[in-house]
């Protein structure tokens, strides 16, 4: 069959310059510093009965555009042509990789009638300059492309036919596990990548020694999928005995307490939740910890459903894919929420190492920061912008020990009707796969995200990772919404999304009560080849399960057909055995597994561990008033280094690749003000019919894990919590979501963190009357490094410690304790990271204030301050009544929250976003110094000072006059003047 | 006074369809999203309605290039039907992704033809809709102005606020010669302007358009008032009637104060910029 490479380059060279060059800029950034030139192009390989006119009617019909393009035709090995100076690299998609282009293109071609079998994609560099072919080939693939996706050649691949995949023969593989001894199990867990403990093992040892059988292959993998870490957050569910240092504002550290959690998750969050709930404080909780989301009401129809995901384990290995399809896999949470709620706003926070890392100090298997950071925000803004729902609030966070483990949060809020919350599937209802067909892609997804990152992984997980197709799911969503809302009511049950585990973790859940039997031959395929258990365990993106009752099942399928996706019937919902359910899978009428439900949802041997804790570095002397005091005369200046500080440095960069107002429903953007400053929380109105809004922040303390993980927890609650009231949030009527992400648990001491990170949640959403609506953990965030790179991370690690010294005083200390941790045993680790998000409800989102400074004249006030630990956080919730109750009464101008850097820095960002000069009036000795780190702190311009300060003595709410808003654009501190333009460039550059 | 009927044109991808429809209520407009099979398979459905509107979003992924197969799906099986829409005195309107689709459908600028005008080896086409200059998705809000043209949708030398959201939104002629033909014939509906600058003024800097646009009046690169290196600043574009007017910017995210950056500091207003864009168009049946 004949198999045409058609190349598609800028007609002029003008055109698409600065693409090419920015390009270029990045590889001589690598290290190819005499390239001189750089051109690209891309490739489409068509195959099928074609002519070379036909062909050619294609590249000039469809792929190319007249004014900016010229396309050149090949046929079979017919050589590109190559000018002597030049080197040329192609990067081709590895066999089974997703290729979005190369799929629309296909179907475009078939439609109009061409005979074309396949179609795949790759794109081209041509280079000139002093550069050798070997540097380019290095260059390329650790800049331009990933290896562990991607092929990159050197000169050409030719033009040759796609390998065929290999063909599939049947044989139904039973697992020999009965006779095995403990040594014997634990290998099977490890080389079988189930990662499953001894104990684990040995129950499902046992189980199918009463069964009087072996497992079969793909039983063994749905239990351990089943039973990972990420699905059943086993670590966090355990019965955990804590012995160690008292929690909460304690002055006596030193007698330890021992305190018994039967099951930590639900003695500490969730009952927080459920106590709130029955004291009728917070929001109206819809649907808390049971669905993919959690649900609070929005108003008399809808509720909000809000879900935040890691994805950092991919997101490791290939930035790009690994957050879109983070970004997809929360999206289709929100999509499977209930029966549905309707995506209307994205989240991300990023934690990854510096920027400046040394390229030449990297451990071997790690990806250089800034290239992480480019790729997740690529991958987060192409994956939402492609689906049309805004990306509205985020943060990124600088520390040298997320360089093996970069952290991404991936958040989704949507919009339900309340009469479409609950689900259940039903016996006899069908089993229907809809979306993206499954693909080799992403199998051992669940269990790869549960263990530790080595540098192997790339090599081995390659499989995890996947590139998403945002399209389809769009599709999927557009669908779904219509067969919703039916004008004879929902059309299914049930639905779920294909998320980690792929089918076997949708049906299993699906069908906990009801058992199913499904029919995996039926199950679409992208490519021939699939063995029974990977079409079962395929973490393949963009799919989405549904039960439809069988006189349903026309209708749907019409309506699927109408939005162009692909749906078929796998299954049934219900098994025959009355005596329990059961899961009965299929391949060509053949029984491959079968599970009693019950042995797979509640099999799993509860735990029970030892958690330590004893303080390891004390709180600083200084912490709360007196941190951070700069000698006379110098307090601009170091102004100026904090507003270039990265973690408080302009996000524009990103932000701007963000569509952050898709939807018509933008309220408080992210930048705004006509300085374009920063904001806090993102205001919307999710119902262009109403006024009615919601806020949402987030909260993360991280750098407080090294001294009390207690404190991160409630410092992130707090920070949560201002974003929100800064913009007139209602914090009486405010959810929030807990992300953990951690080391390895296994240490008692890591374990030891972690409890006391729950207490703190537990205590402070009491004290804040902030129910947790949903959660989610990603433990073993650590990176096994090789002895030889060891010394070099380490002395990377000491300068910066070094360095920032003066911004981050906790860093030398930070540092000693990280390097003896990574001598001991040869492991980096993330700091205890958790991330609260908060969503709060707005009643007329004209009432809205926002941070950038209004009117010259105008007072501005430092409102609250407690000290960053050890402080009451019901003190600190009177302080965000007063705020948000001064909001609604019109009293305030213009608020920020004070948070990183300190109040002196928030008063710059109020500044800059506002295009207005500031006159500070208060001095270093003022109550709080200016860049301490503080609680419950806000900044306030109101032009009714009297009115103001009223309403905080009433309520008992400390304050300072620090300064007024001055009618030019200086910025004065005593005796000290800077223009607003220096701060400006601080921050901005 | 008879309703105006609008049809919402979507397909996959399409992501604005839903504020796009709620701009047109606003207006007060009836209007309808249908998907794009929906209308392949029954086209007299265009009968019903006196407005076509195409929405932003990502239409089949943009894969290819933007809007390319939504806009091949059209030229195969509707475009003499929207050609006769467009003859029977009724309005097309292309936001963003929709723009992209009607310059791709030859829909736009669809100029009086020119001898020579033409691209070597092209197929006809004298205008494209490229990758941004600099390059990159982009959401930042844009000042615009419109030209004295026979734009039905906008109101001659006045000034408009509106968010742009787009990686490829950068306006390209083949030749200059085409370029000013297009402007001859006011076809340049809306273009980019510096933010604050006067009506007037803006009318001079239109007039002094080159080649690459206002861009060596001001800065270039991502902080330039033309985001995306359009030549002649052309931020929209209308056909020789001004019946079809296709244009980057995203009239219908700023229908309301509160969809402004800075409507926290500004004198409360009843509406916003981009809701006068659909109001002239309902205007214009009345």
């Amino acid at each position: 069959m004949p198999v045409y490479r058609i190349e598609i380059g800028r007609r002029n060279e003008q055109l698409g310059a600065a693409f090419d060059d920015a390009l270029r800029l990045q590889l001589r950034e690598a290290g190819l510093v005499e390239l001189k030139h750089l051109r690209s192009s891309r490739l489409f390989f068509l195959e099928g009965v074609l002519t070379r006119p036909e062909a050619e009617q294609i590249a000039h019909g469809l792929l190319v555009d007249a004014v900016t393009e010229l396309a050149v035709v090949l046929g079979e090995d017919e050589q590109p042509t190559c000018n002597p100076v030049e080197i040329s690299v192609e990067v081709h998609p590895k066999p089974g990789v997703m290729d979005p282009v190369a799929e629309s293109t296909l179907a475009e071609l078939r439609a109009e009638g061409h005979a074309v079998d396949l179609v795949r994609t790759a794109r081209r560099y041509v280079l000139t300059g002093l550069v050798r072919g070997d540097d380019v080939l290095a260059a390329v693939t650790r800049v331009l492309a990933n290896d562990c996706i991607e092929q990159v050649v050197l000169g050409t691949a030719g033009v040759r036919p796609a390998p065929k995949p290999p063909v599939f023969d049947f044989e139904l593989r039973h697992v020999r596990m009965r006779d095995l001894d403990d040594a014997g199990l634990q290998t099977l867990s490890r080389d079988g990548h189930l990662f499953l403990s001894l104990d684990e093992m040995c129950a499902i040892q046992q189980h199918f020694r009463d069964l009087d059988r072996d497992p079969t292959d793909i039983e063994l993998e749905m239990l351990a999928q089943t039973w990972s870490e990420h699905c059943v957050h086993k670590t966090l569910k355990s019965a955990i005995v804590y012995r160690g240092a008292p929690m909460g504002a304690v002055a006596d550290q030193s007698s330890p307490v021992e305190i018994r959690y039967e099951n930590l998750l639900k003695d500490t969050i969730a009952r927080a939740t459920e106590e709130l709930i029955a004291d009728g404080r917070g929001p109206e909780c819809l649907s808390v910890f049971v669905d993919n989301a959690g649900v609070i009401a929005f108003d008399d129809d809808f509720g909000i459903a809000f879900k935040v995901e890691t994805h950092n384990h991919p997101s490791a290995i290939e930035p790009y894919g690994g957050a879109a399809t983070g970004v997809g896999g929360c999206v289709r949470d929100v999509m499977g929420c209930g029966l549905g709620a309707r995506p209307i706003a994205n989240t991300n926070i990023f934690c990854v190492a510096p920027s400046d890392w040394p390229q030449d100090v990297l451990p071997k298997g790690v990806l250089h920061p800034r290239r992480i950071l480019r790729g997740i925000v690529g991958g987060v803004s192409d994956y939402g912008n492609r689906m049309g729902i805004p990306t509205v609030n985020g943060a990124v966070c600088f520390d040298p020990r997320y360089l093996g483990n970069p952290l991404v949060y991936v958040g989704c809020v949507g919009l339900i009707p309340r009469d479409k919350v609950q689900k259940a599937a039903r016996v006899g209802d069908l089993v229907l796969l809809i979306g993206g067909r499954t693909g080799r892609d992403g199998i051992h997804g669940a269990t790869f995200s549960s263990a530790e990152l080595t540098d192997t992984h790339a090599d081995e997980f390659s499989h995890a990772v996947q590139i998403g197709n945002a399209i389809t799911e769009k599709r999927c969503l557009d669908a779904i919404l219509q067969a919703r809302d039916h004008e004879s009511g929902c059309l299914y049950t049930a639905i779920t999304d294909c998320g980690a585990g792929g089918l076997s973790s949708a049906v299993g859940e699906m069908g906990e009560e009801t058992g199913a039997v499904v029919d995996l031959e039926n199950v679409p395929l992208k490519y021939a080849g699939l063995r029974y258990d990977e079409i079962w365990i395929s973490e393949a993106q963009e799919r989405m399960v549904l039960a439809v009752p069988p006189a349903n099942i026309d209708r749907i399928m019409e309506i699927m057909r109408r939005e162009e996706v692909e749906a078929t019937v796998i299954g049934t919902f219900g098994s025959d055995d009355t005596a329990a359910a059961r899961l009965i899978i299929r391949y060509g009428g053949i029984v491959v597994g079968d599970l009693d439900m019950r042995f797979l949802h509640h099999g799993l041997p509860k735990r029970e561990r030892i958690a330590e804790w004893r303080p390891e570095m004390a709180e600083r002397q200084s912490a709360g008033g007196g941190a951070g005091v700069s000698p006379a005369g110098e307090t601009l200046e170091r102004l100026k280094s904090l507003l270039h500080w990265p973690t408080v440095a302009s996000k524009e960069w990103i932000i701007r690749q963000y569509d952050h107002e898709v939807q018509g429903g933008s309220v408080v953007k992210p930048l705004g003000g006509p300085g374009n400053g920063p904001g806090d929380a993102a205001v919307l109105r999710p119902r262009l019919d109403s006024a009615r809004g919601i806020a949402i922040g987030c909260g993360n303390a991280a750098h407080l894990s090294d001294v009390d993980p207690y404190w991160t927890a409630v410092a992130s609650i707090d920070e949560a919590l201002r974003n929100v009231v800064a913009v007139g949030g209602d914090p009486a009527r405010t959810a929030i979501l807990d992300n953990f992400c951690w080391g390895s648990c296994d240490e008692s001491r890591r374990l030891g963190a972690i409890v006391r990170a729950c207490q703190g949640c537990y205590d402070a959403a009491k004290a804040y009357g902030v129910p947790f609506i949903s959660g989610k953990d990603s433990l073993n965030n650590e990176f096994a490094l090789h002895a030889a790179d060891i010394d070099d991370l380490l002395e990377v690690m000491g300068r910066y410690a070094e360095r920032d010294q003066r911004d981050f005083p906790d860093g030398r200390r930070v540092f000693e304790v990280t390097a003896r941790r990574v001598r001991q045993n040869s492991r980096l680790s993330i700091p205890g990271t958790l991330l609260i998000s908060a969503v709060s409800l707005i009643d007329d989102v004209g009432t809205c204030v926002t941070s950038d400074l209004k009117q010259p004249g105008n007072q501005i006030y430092l409102v609250g301050g407690l000290p960053r630990i050890n402080y009451s956080p019901a003190e600190a919730a009177v302080v965000h009544a007063a705020v948000a109750d001064a909001i609604k009464r019109g009293l305030v101008a213009a608020c920020h929250d004070s948070s990183d850097g300190g109040w002196l820095v928030a008063v710059a960002e109020m500044a800059i976003a506002g295009d207005r000069g500031v006159e500070l009036t208060v001095s270093d000795t003022s109550r709080i110094a200016p860049f301490a780190e503080c609680r419950a702190a806000y900044l306030v311009e109101t032009a009714d000072p009297r009115g103001f300060e009223t309403l905080l003595n009433e309520r008992n709410v400390s304050f300072d006059r620090i300064g007024l808003v001055r009618d030019d654009q200086s910025f004065t501190w005593g005796d000290q003047a800077a223009a607003l333009a220096e701060l400006r460039a601080a921050w901005a550059s | 006074m008879s309703q105006t009927n609008v049809l919402i044109l979507r397909a996959a991808g399409t992501n604005c369809d839903l504020e796009t429809q709620h701009a047109w209520e606003l207006a007060g407009a009836r209007a309808e999203r249908v998907h794009l099979r929906r209308l392949i398979e029954q086209p007299r459905l265009l009968d019903e309605y006196q407005i076509v509107t195409l929405p932003g979003g990502f239409s089949y992924g943009d894969d290819i290039a933007a809007g390319r197969i939504f806009a091949a799906q059209l030229q195969r099986h509707l475009i003499e039907q929207l050609r006769a829409f467009i003859d029977a005195d009724k309005l097309v309107l292309g936001i963003c992704n929709g723009f992209q689709i009607l310059v791709r459908a030859g829909l736009l600028p669809n100029p009086q033809r020119v001898e020579g005008a033409e691209p070597e080896g092209g197929n006809g086409a004298v205008c494209t809709v490229t990758d941004n200059d600099p390059p990159g998705f982009q959401d930042r809000w844009v000042t615009l102005f419109a030209h004295d043209s026979p734009c039905v949708f906008t109101e001659p030398n006045r000034i408009y606020e509106m968010p742009i959201a787009h990686g490829e939104g950068r306006v390209v002629f083949s030749n200059g010669k085409s370029l000013e033909r297009i402007i001859e014939d006011g076809q340049n509906a809306l273009c980019y302007v510096p933010p604050g600058v006067p009506p007037d003024e803006a009318v001079t800097m239109a007039n002094e358009i080159t080649w690459l646009g206002g861009r060596d009046k001001s800065p270039t690169g991502a902080a330039s008032y033309n985001p995306n290196g359009s030549h002649a600043d052309i931020a929209g574009l209308c056909d020789p009637t001004g019946r079809v007017l296709g244009l980057m910017p995203h009239p219908e995210r700023f229908v309301t104060r509160t969809q402004h950056p800075s409507w926290t500091s500004q004198p409360k207003r009843e509406a916003g910029d981009g809701l006068a864009m659909f109001q002239q168009a309902v205007k214009y049946f009345q």
